[in-house]
């Protein structure tokens, strides 16, 4: 995989417990995610890899632990807070708007970039005309990465699952963030959509230098794709490490890709 | 127009022509980011200056060759028109065609400099780096995903462009020396064409050719610097080519490049190009697309459909070529015009059309007449690579849909007593790049060119082409079989996407289909029936009985033919996959490979003559990716019902 440098820790979660009344979602994780790589989260179902993503984001706020993220330490942050600092993500579930355009889906990830106010925007006044032509300059330019032009103007609801999630991480890169969380990015789809998605991520990583934490069922994607992996099992980490090593990993073996391999 | 560019012999003189007399006028636009974006001549021109002096510090000299793989984009025709400044020969190449085809171009010119529009281009050359050893340079314009190879020979334009601009502020006498030197009789430029059989050739055109055809119908047709052209056929076609380089150049009209191949449906409706030119395919699919979406529609609105069509089916052509219509028809036309017809213009982006050439293959009689009849000016053309396309066109007002028109000024025909078509044109390329042999056997000592086509001239004096010479044939009762023009008949349905008809020295015809998945696919989900792919769907008894329907309707059409009527339809089988370029069974412009399709088919063949009701196939599939499966099943057969001749002229 290229000349592309991993650099140092950029983010890192330290002693995270998560839990909903009596249940645990997360007891004591800590991993780390340097800069540029493309770091996996795996694990079974209900292991807490979502929850883990949304502690990132600031979506779930963790009971004990903290997370460091470019120097800063939060042991709460709010998901406002997150996009601002440049965490953007995806959902498993797409979370767009069906009846809006592509164009307008992904104009959406621009909002905390832009500066204008309400009234200015409505009037159409100088200063917003042009803050506009600039974000839809950024939106053709992600627009053109993903290589959706011929939807440009369709309302996503009417998109086959394969590109709505182009769509969804179009969107997440229109907020040109440092760290891209994909809540399975590659679910449901079929061989030649996730080879797609997988092309995209990589290029994404490569050209814009993205750190990128996925979460993913797939594991063919996830050794092909990955720099290091987390494994979680009943919300505990099991394993971390690189694509061989959890391969052959006994722990992982035996809680996620069964006993068989 | 037309006698302003006496004297401008080359493209090159042309080019700075325009980049005088009309500089601040668009050149050529591409839709990037959203937005259309112009080139003016005078951009244009400085873009081929400059990089002409990159291109001559990378040591391209006079007479060497220079390959283009990419789609139709600003910066190819750019180095197209920097090579020539130099008096080097581009040669387009085709941009879908796989790695191992490019090699034998690259090889058999010796090229050493390449330009590739992507990181795809770029891997295929890469990819036959190692057999082409003249290649030294691969210069690249879309730098995405090419950031870390790491290859001496790869150049980025960006880069390369720069570099020609401070040479040419440096000294640019250079170039202007370079742009004297060309004469009339250089090579202009070197299409491969395709190959339906053996090696591709190299057609060398020179300047002259390529001009003086361009100007003689620019003149004729009366093209001027205000039409509008979209460019989204390949521009190693020289139909493409003609239309979006040559022509451009020569009548000072402005060219359009789509955003991206899917794109092409929208562009066009919002470039509206008053000059279009495309081959029958397109106009199928797009008719092809319209049905299916009446098919889709209110039941109001398919009754309105249906009535106006049959109104634009009786007048619509009377009135474009200006023939007495009754009073009451004009009227209904006029208003068929305001609710069906000028829509579905707009739609197909064709509000604006005033020439629209259709050309490189016979088109269907029905399909040609549909667009007729909804106002807009299709005419058929005939040409070839050899030819500088311009042979034959049908004039505005004496357009027949069985014929490709008369001679265009200057051109001659004759026949050989096999029926064979002789040309003889200004526009006659010089030879065939490094192939006398293959040149002596097309052009004759006295400037015959050999078409290769089968055909005659009517008594309108247009030119009527059946088919290619070497495929027509004869059942073995003496009926003439045309296998093309009854495909032709069969793929004017809209469920049925290509079909082979095999018939020489047999007793009967048989068929093998490729039915349109788009369009069978939206019939069986009418039916909700259900099905997996194009496999599942075409093994289905329904669609066999549909495609039967087709087949029958053509049987019946054919029986009122007396020449041809033995030549109906008896037996066929619906193919398991669709023919594809890449299985070698079309040519990259989609045209059925006889031979190739008979050879490998042959069991599929002996079972339609055999009278057997199936036939077992065990198929290699390629996929996209590379990899390849294997396909084993049963193939049905069925029969379709033959009409005697004089039962046939009460059906049709």
């Amino acid at each position: 995989m290229s000349g592309r440098t991993i650099g140092e820790v950029t983010l890192s979660v330290e002693g995270v417990s998560l839990a909903f009344g009596g249940v645990k979602a997360l007891s004591d994780v800590s991993f780390d995610v340097r800069e540029h790589e493309v770091r996996a989260i795996i694990g079974p179902n209900g292991a807490g890899k979502s929850s883990m993503l949304n502690v990132l984001n600031g979506v779930y706020h963790p009971q004990s632990g903290k997370i460091k993220f470019k120097e800063k330490e939060f042991t709460d942050m709010d998901s406002h807070e997150a996009a601002s600092l440049g965490i953007a993500r995806t959902f498993q579930n797409i979370a767009l708007f069906k009846g809006m355009s592509v164009l307008d889906n992904i104009m959406t990830g621009r909002n905390l970039k832009m500066r204008c106010g309400i009234l200015q925007q409505a009037l159409w006044l100088g200063p917003a005309r042009r803050e506009e032509i600039e974000h839809r300059r950024a939106v053709e330019q992600v627009i053109d990465f993903l290589e959706i032009q011929h939807v440009r103007k369709t309302p996503v609801g009417r998109l086959p699952y394969g590109l709505q999630k182009r769509v969804e991480l179009g969107r997440a890169l229109a907020a040109e963030p440092k760290v891209l969380l994909l809540d399975e990015p590659m679910a449901g789809m079929n061989l030649e959509e996730k080879q797609d998605m997988c092309r995209f991520v990589l290029d994404v990583n490569d050209h814009f230098g993205t750190t990128i934490v996925l979460i993913e069922h797939d594991m063919g994607v996830v050794m092909d794709i990955s720099d290091r992996v987390v494994v979680l099992d009943y919300g505990r980490k099991i394993a971390d490490g690189v694509p061989d090593e959890i391969r052959n990993n006994q722990k992982v073996i035996d809680a996620y890709l069964g006993v068989a391999h | 127009m037309g006698t302003d560019i006496a004297g401008l012999d080359t493209f090159p003189r042309l080019l700075m022509h325009h980049a005088a007399v009309r500089g601040a006028r668009p050149a050529i636009r591409e839709k990037d980011l959203g937005i259309w974006q112009t080139w003016t001549w005078r951009q244009f021109a400085d873009e081929a200056r400059f990089l002409a002096c990159a291109l001559a510090a990378q040591g391209v000299k006079r007479g060497d060759h220079v390959a283009l793989v990419g789609a139709n984009r600003p910066r190819l025709y750019a180095t197209m028109a920097a090579a020539q400044c130099l008096g080097a020969i581009p040669v387009p190449l085709y941009q879908d065609a796989v790695a191992a085809e490019m090699a034998f171009p690259i090889q058999n010119a010796s090229i050493a400099f390449a330009f590739a529009e992507d990181q795809e281009q770029v891997d295929k050359l890469l990819e036959i780096l190692p057999q082409c050893p003249t290649l030294a340079r691969i210069c690249f314009d879309d730098p995405r995903g090419l950031r870390h190879y790491a290859g001496a020979e790869l150049l980025a334009y960006d880069r390369l462009l720069e570099g020609g601009r401070a040479d040419y502020r440096r000294d640019p006498a250079f170039l202007e020396a370079e742009i004297a030197k060309g004469l009339a009789q250089d090579t202009a430029a070197m299409f491969f064409t395709s190959g339906t059989t053996g090696v591709p050739k190299g057609v060398v055109l020179t300047y002259h050719n390529l001009i003086e055809r361009s100007r003689v119908v620019a003149d004729w047709e009366g093209i001027t610097d205000r039409d509008v052209v979209l460019a989204f056929m390949p521009p190693a076609w020289i139909g493409q080519n003609i239309f979006s380089y040559a022509q451009p150049l020569v009548a000072g009209y402005c060219i359009c490049c789509p955003e991206s191949a899917e794109t092409v449906t929208t562009d066009m409706r919002e470039i509206g190009p008053s000059y279009y030119f495309a081959p029958p395919r397109i106009f199928e699919s797009l008719l092809t697309q319209v049905s299916v979406r009446m098919d889709d529609a209110s039941a109001a609105k398919r009754a309105l459909y249906r009535y106006f069509m049959g109104v634009a089916q009786r007048v619509g052509e009377r009135i474009m070529e200006g023939k007495p219509v009754g009073l009451g028809a004009r009227l209904l036309y006029g208003l068929g015009d305001l609710l069906v017809y000028g829509p579905l213009r707009n739609v197909l982006g064709m509000g604006r059309i005033r020439i629209a050439y259709t050309g490189g293959e016979a088109i269907g009689p029905d399909l040609f007449v549909f667009y007729r009849s909804i106002g807009v000016n299709l005419k058929q053309l005939y040409g070839s690579t050899e030819t500088s396309v311009f042979v034959c066109i049908q004039p505005n007002d004496r357009v027949k849909s069985d014929t490709v028109g008369p001679a265009v000024p200057g051109v001659e025909l004759k026949f050989t007593p096999a029926r064979e078509l002789l040309i003889r044109s200004p526009g006659l390329f010089k030879e065939y790049y490094k192939n006398p042999q293959a040149t002596l056997e097309a052009k004759d000592a006295e400037g015959w060119f050999h078409t290769g086509d089968a055909g005659y001239i009517d008594a309108d004096g247009h030119l009527k082409i059946i088919d290619r010479a070497k495929d027509v044939g004869a059942l073995t009762d003496g009926t003439l079989f045309a296998p093309k023009y009854l495909e032709n008949k069969l793929k004017f349905f809209p469920h049925i996407r290509e079909a082979v008809c095999f018939g020489d020295g047999r007793d009967k015809v048989c068929a093998f289909i490729n039915i349109d998945p788009d369009a069978v696919g939206n019939w069986a989900e009418k039916r909700s029936m259900p099905y997996s792919g194009y496999t599942d769907l075409a093994s289905r008894d329904e669609v066999y009985d549909l495609v039967r329907g087709c087949i029958e309707q053509v049987n019946a059409d054919l029986a009122g033919e007396p020449e041809i009527a033995n030549s109906q339809i008896h037996r066929f089988l619906i193919l398991h996959k669709e023919l594809d370029a890449d299985d070698g069974e079309l040519t990259r412009t989609r045209k059925v490979r006889r031979r190739h399709v008979g050879e490998k088919y042959q069991s599929l063949i002996e079972a339609l003559y055999a009278g057997r009701q199936a036939v077992h196939v065990e198929a290699q599939i390629k996929y996209e990716d590379g990899r390849t499966g294997t396909y084993s099943s049963d193939l049905k057969i069925r029969d379709a019902k033959v009409f005697p001749p004089a039962a046939g002229q009460r059906a049709a």
